[in-house]
């Protein structure tokens, strides 16, 4: 019942229509996109290095001559991933820490909370730095597990508090006396409940974990040249954004877009579930 | 000669939200005038607008007069002048009324600086005085006292004092005694009765509650959506109602001294202030409405000697001498068939034998060490048999809540035993459980936070019949829906887009959903206004008739419990004081301690109110940390204070248990020398009747 009528108000909400087609859109951009271009993202036209943007090459081209319209889309692709996965396990995962912990208190609370604060102390960046040439050759996907794993943890002290307060709400406790198993509460009624705030957290997690993986791949951790991303490409064209604004502002653009979209569509589930918005 | 004119006010919220509706108005020096009306019906809004104390974005028109004086478009410097000097007012929570870093003390003299030019010693022994005056014993050391070290009680006490410091000539009092138990209720409007004979003010005394009006006010205002529907004297008004909604209200509440048989409910809703029906604002909900109500708005005309009337039929019902009986439909209720077996041969669903529950009171942040033991539940015994209605009555802090915990959770009690459908919750395991969880449902007291506001109302229904396996779930649903008076199609809607009468309905649906044996009511009623409320009460009465169920109620409403209840157990204190039928225990009383609840009991008739004898109970609950020894309630018993030195000594070594009453079949009380009396005796005007 619930899903159906969530999805029914999030396919009524406009906001959501628009950023849902966004999304769509950039997704169809980043993988069809490629296949209309003269030009494979590894190609180099030793032609024309730094060029403006013209009827050949689209969005210009790098130093090297790379076509930036090829290479964008190409690091898009990567970086879409990336976000939604690191968003989505950041996010889910101090969701769960969270109610977990404020839900069941006594030591659950301590055990989690220990290790909550152990990951807040450490530094992530050296944790990673001295785990990444271990996984060097393998998938990439262990880099978003890596990028998410150093996110979540203040999200979850604050889901922590929350759900102390939701803990003591007499439905929480009619459920118990309802016969249901504690997991479920915390799933059905808990979760739900804290999804405002999750959701914002969702939202600007893809956008750092886009920022976060340039910044670690400028280091040398995470994706590697020749491969590329959105984050190593605005970090690259940062640089020369006054000189050569093609080389910074089609990578960021993008990003804007993305983030944008997700925004709306955040939003937008924000109303859906939230029974006291009009919208 | 009038203190107070108000005329024609009209207050608008943005977005064209009319709360007040033209409202016009006199009060007289020594007058105590009552208004009465639903939540939202504008009621506070008015005394706001009058004390200027509405937020800035609201427009306010009309005229408020102190003294011939204008209040309104007054100047806020001069306005302060005005406030707390000449008009005071009495808010509903005591405890936000005060700031919490000054002692009473400080604040009940900065009042009377503001207002007087006395000097620091003169106003603090002014302070002294003033709490003397509304009853705080040892004045002169609880003005030392800071806001959270007092009761309840005490605190509104404070208020008056406060309120009184400059000697007003108008007290408005909003809601003054709702958030307090009967018993301290019935003291601050003794304290109220003080003060204004004390200073002699016109009164407006704002509240939902016809009891406390009966008791307190000379005229009375009805207000619906906004406007003044009915105004008369207090007797003319509650004898001779000539509007449908206040013949209604009058109808729907339920009495104490058990003169109804079935409680009359006002159907639907009150109108939203932004959507107004075209005519007359309750003409859908009126069971007299006819074509010519939806043509305008009915004015307030005279009737008579000071009586007013919004009715376009008021002189018919006037003629035919009609009352909330003859105008409302009357609900028939079937009657159970459980009832006719006698109670020795049903079986028991709920037994309670010697349960104890002690809290342990610790202090220290890192090392904590026990400091103490709060007696929540110290040993209480009761059963409930198949088709019966049980309920625990106390005020607050006597220990009703734990003890409907501890029935709930079905884990093994501190001490003691309880047995739910023969059952001992020390021996079950984790699956005996969950199934015994079918069995034993609960209904909370707020409708809202007992409903997941996330959890559309179809998926809070179904959620136990998933959470037990059930099949057929969305057929279930909607039968349930129908069952209390919902539609099947508001299985898709959210919570808060109901009433509060329709959300604790949607509650009651989802405790049957499993066909539990038996149901524990928590309040199930306090949180709604008087005409929806008997709606509810109606639908458990009838649910418990059809089903077969039986009921464990909690409140503290006795008037409520009087009407749904097969039999009754008073607590005080973590102790059960008095049991037993509901007619043995209401008519005959023996315990003090109910002799005096019930005394302190408003009842909604004038006539009544001005000729009974309260029974004042002095002080406060003692702290359950530290019961007193023997008799817990001896400290504030009428009776321990007559007793002889030799008497005495019984109460304070000896703690009773409940024995049962010689002559009546099912009544016990815990007092060493229970005698029963009668507390609440019929009018005139009922023999009559």
């Amino acid at each position: 019942m619930r899903s159906k009528v969530v999805l029914g108000r999030l396919l009524h909400n406009r906001q959501a229509r628009y950023g849902g087609i966004a999304l769509i859109l950039l997704i169809a951009l980043a993988y069809i996109g490629p296949y209309l271009g003269a030009y494979d993202w590894t190609d180099k036209d030793f032609l024309a290095f730094l060029s403006p943007p013209d009827a050949d090459h689209w969005w210009g081209t790098t130093s090297i001559g790379q076509d930036m319209y090829a290479v964008t889309l190409r690091g898009m692709q990567k970086s879409i991933v990336i976000g939604l996965l690191v968003a989505l396990f950041a996010t889910g995962l101090a969701a769960l820490v969270g109610a977990f912990a404020g839900y069941f208190g006594g030591w659950v609370d301590k055990v989690l909370m220990w290790g909550v604060d152990l990951l807040l102390v450490l530094p992530s960046f050296l944790i990673i730095a001295i785990i990444s040439p271990r996984l060097r050759g393998a998938s990439w996907l262990w880099f978003v597990v890596l990028l998410a794993a150093f996110a979540w943890m203040i999200t979850s002290r604050v889901v922590r508090s929350m759900t102390l307060s939701l803990r003591e709400r007499e439905y929480v406790q009619a459920a118990l006396y309802m016969g249901i198993p504690r997991w479920k509460i915390i799933l059905r009624h808990i979760v739900p409940n804290l999804s405002s705030l999750l959701i914002i957290d969702a939202t600007l997690n893809v956008s750092g974990a886009v920022i976060g993986e340039a910044a670690l791949s400028f280091f040398g951790f995470g994706i590697q040249p020749p491969d590329v991303s959105l984050g190593t490409l605005i970090a690259e064209g940062a640089r020369n954004a006054t000189g050569y604004p093609w080389l910074f502002a089609f990578p960021a653009g993008l990003l804007v877009l993305l983030v944008l979209a997700i925004n709306l569509i955040g939003d937008g589930l924000r109303d859906a579930l939230d029974p006291g918005s009009n919208s | 000669m009038s203190i107070l004119e108000v005329r024609d006010l009209t207050v608008t919220f943005p977005g064209g939200i009319q709360a007040v509706r033209g409202v016009s108005y006199d009060v007289a020096q020594g007058e105590v005038l009552g208004i009465v009306g639903e939540s939202g019906s504008g009621k506070s809004v008015t005394s706001l607008a009058i004390m200027g104390l509405l937020p800035q974005n609201a427009v306010v028109s009309g005229s408020v007069k102190l003294h011939g004086q204008e209040l309104l478009g007054m100047e806020e410097g001069e306005l302060t002048r005005v406030r707390g000097k000449a008009i005071s007012m009495i808010f509903q929570d005591p405890l936000s009324a005060f700031t919490p870093v000054y002692t009473i003390g400080e604040q009940i003299a900065e009042a009377v600086r503001v207002h007087q030019k006395v000097g620091k010693d003169k106003a603090a022994r002014r302070a002294v005085e003033l709490l003397d005056l509304v009853g705080i014993p040892h004045p002169d050391v609880r003005a030392k006292a800071f806001p959270h070290e007092f009761s309840g009680g005490m605190r509104q006490r404070a208020m008056i004092a406060m309120a009184i410091a400059n000697d007003p000539d108008l007290l408005i009092c909003d809601e003054p005694t709702t958030a307090l138990d009967v018993t301290i209720q019935a003291q601050v409007l003794e304290v109220l009765k003080t003060a204004q004979a004390e200073t002699g003010a016109g009164i407006v005394m704002i509240t939902h509650d016809l009891g406390v009006i009966a008791g307190m006010a000379d005229r009375v205002l009805v207000m619906y959506a906004g406007r003044p529907v009915e105004q008369g004297v207090v007797d003319d008004i509650y004898y001779r109602p000539r509007m449908p909604y206040t013949m209604g209200l009058l109808a729907s509440i339920p009495r104490v001294d058990g003169e109804q048989d079935t409680l009359v409910p006002i159907e639907g809703n009150p109108p939203s202030p932004a959507a107004l029906p075209p005519g007359c604002p309750f003409a859908p909900r009126c069971p007299m409405h006819i074509d010519a109500c939806d043509d305008e708005e009915p004015p307030l005309t005279q009737i008579g000697g000071g009586r007013y009337v919004a009715c376009i039929r008021s002189r018919e019902i006037e003629h035919k001498g009609m009352t909330g009986a003859d105008v409302f439909p009357v609900p028939v209720i079937p009657p159970s068939d459980v009832a006719r077996v006698p109670r020795e041969e049903r079986e028991t669903v709920l037994e309670l034998d010697n349960l104890v529950r002690h809290y342990p009171l610790m202090k220290g942040a890192v090392f904590k060490r026990r400091v103490g033991t709060v007696h929540a539940v110290d040993g209480i015994t009761f059963d409930i048999a198949e088709g019966e209605t049980l309920a625990l009555v106390g005020e607050s802090g006597c220990g009703k809540t734990t003890t409907l915990q501890q029935i709930m959770q079905l884990t093994p009690p501190q001490s003691g035993r309880v047995v739910v459908l023969g059952k001992d919750s020390s021996r079950l395991d984790k699956a005996a459980r969950k199934a015994l969880r079918g069995d034993l449902q609960i209904v909370f007291q707020d409708p809202m936070a007992a409903l997941d506001p996330r959890m559309p109302v179809g998926d809070i229904i179904a959620e136990p019949l998933r959470a037990h396996g059930r099949k057929n779930v969305s057929q279930r649903v909607a039968e349930l829906l129908t069952l209390v008076g919902l539609a099947p199609e508001h299985a898709e809607r959210y919570p808060q887009q109901f009433s509060g009468g329709q959300r604790q309905r949607i509650g009651i649906a989802r405790a049957l959903a499993l066909e539990p044996k038996l149901i524990v009511l928590d309040e199930p009623v306090s949180a709604l206004d008087v005409s929806i409320q008997a709606g509810v009460i109606n639908l458990l009465e009838e649910l418990k008739n059809r089903l077969g169920l039986s009921y464990l109620f909690v409140a503290h409403d006795l008037a409520v419990v009087r009407h749904l209840a097969d039999r009754v157990a008073v607590m005080y204190l973590g102790r059960i004081a008095e049991i037993g039928a509901v007619e043995n225990v209401y008519d005959r009383p023996a315990h003090p301690y109910t002799q005096a609840l019930l005394s302190a009991i408003p009842l909604p008739d004038p006539e009544m109110e001005r000729s009974r004898k309260r029974i004042l109970l002095e002080g406060d609950l003692p702290s359950p940390a530290d019961p007193p020894s023997g008799c817990r309630f001896r400290t504030r018993c009428p009776k321990f204070a007559r007793l002889s030195e030799a008497d005495k000594r019984r109460c304070v070594d000896e703690e009773p248990s409940v024995a049962r009453l010689a002559r009546a079949k099912d009544h016990g009380a815990a007092c060493h020398y229970a005698e029963e009396i009668e507390v609440i005796t019929a009018s005139e005007h009922q023999e009559e009747q």
